[in-house]
């Protein structure tokens, strides 16, 4: 068993078991931060399926879509945070 | 040699993955939810990277997974931070077998203002009304004023 099959047949389907249950809380969420938190474990799982992707295809563009995936997150957290607290502000 | 790293870094990556998504889907309260999700994503996204710098062995792979990991490592205590703040203040109960809750009546209700002498009188520390903790303070009577009421969501 190569790296290139152990990659695809054991760690990419456990990631996406991680991702189908990080769905599940972002459907169920009782609340908007529940489903905020929800997402950015699925903005991980995708960071981390791109890096599992870069080494089975051997192509190392994959880091720059994970960079960039870290910081879309990151920026939609704070949005998100920032509008739940100004909601408050009354 | 380098496989073998390689596969260990990704399973122990996968590991974490599962253990954050498992985290979030069990756990009973926003805060715990985001506290294992937040620390496992950390720890996960490290690992598997980190398989990928070993795996390339090339110094722009490396520079970047070391500016990938450094970066999620900054921001996903900042993020959570951030969601937790607001979350409370919004007022998303807490777990019922929650013993302290060390913020209540730390934040005036009405301006969010942490440092407001009338919010954070020593009357209204943790352990005044619910299950006392061990070493919380006698309850006195009359002054014990719940910081918001829990609206249902």
């Amino acid at each position: 068993m190569t790296l290139a099959d152990f990659a695809s047949f054991v760690v990419l389907p456990l990631m996406g078991v991680a991702f189908l249950i990080a769905m599940i809380r972002l459907f169920l969420g009782p609340s908007l931060a529940d489903r905020v938190v929800a997402l950015e474990v699925i903005g991980v799982t995708v960071m981390c399926i791109l890096g599992v992707l870069a080494i089975v295809s051997g192509s190392t563009s994959y880091f720059d879509v994970a960079l960039v995936i870290a910081l879309v997150t990151f920026l939609g957290t704070i949005a998100v945070a920032a509008y739940i607290q100004r909601r408050t502000d009354r | 040699m380098i496989e073998f790293v390689t596969g260990a870094l990704l399973l122990l990556g996968a590991f974490f993955l599962i253990v954050a998504a498992v985290g979030l889907l069990r756990m009973p309260d926003l805060f715990m939810r985001m506290s294992t999700s937040t620390k496992a994503a950390v720890l996960c996204v490290g690992f598997v990277l980190a398989g990928g710098g070993v795996y390339f062995a090339d110094l722009a792979v490396t520079t970047k997974v070391i500016t990938v990991v450094v970066f999620v490592g900054l921001t996903a205590p900042v993020a959570a931070h951030m969601i937790g703040r607001a979350a409370y203040l919004e007022g998303v109960s807490l777990w019922e077998g929650t013993l302290f809750d060390e913020l209540k009546g730390k934040y005036d209700p009405a301006t969010h203002d942490p440092g407001s002498p009338a919010a954070s009188s020593p009357q209204d520390g943790p352990g005044t009304q619910g299950i006392p903790g061990p070493e919380a303070p006698p309850v006195r009577k009359g002054t014990s004023n719940p910081r918001r009421p829990s609206k249902p969501r």
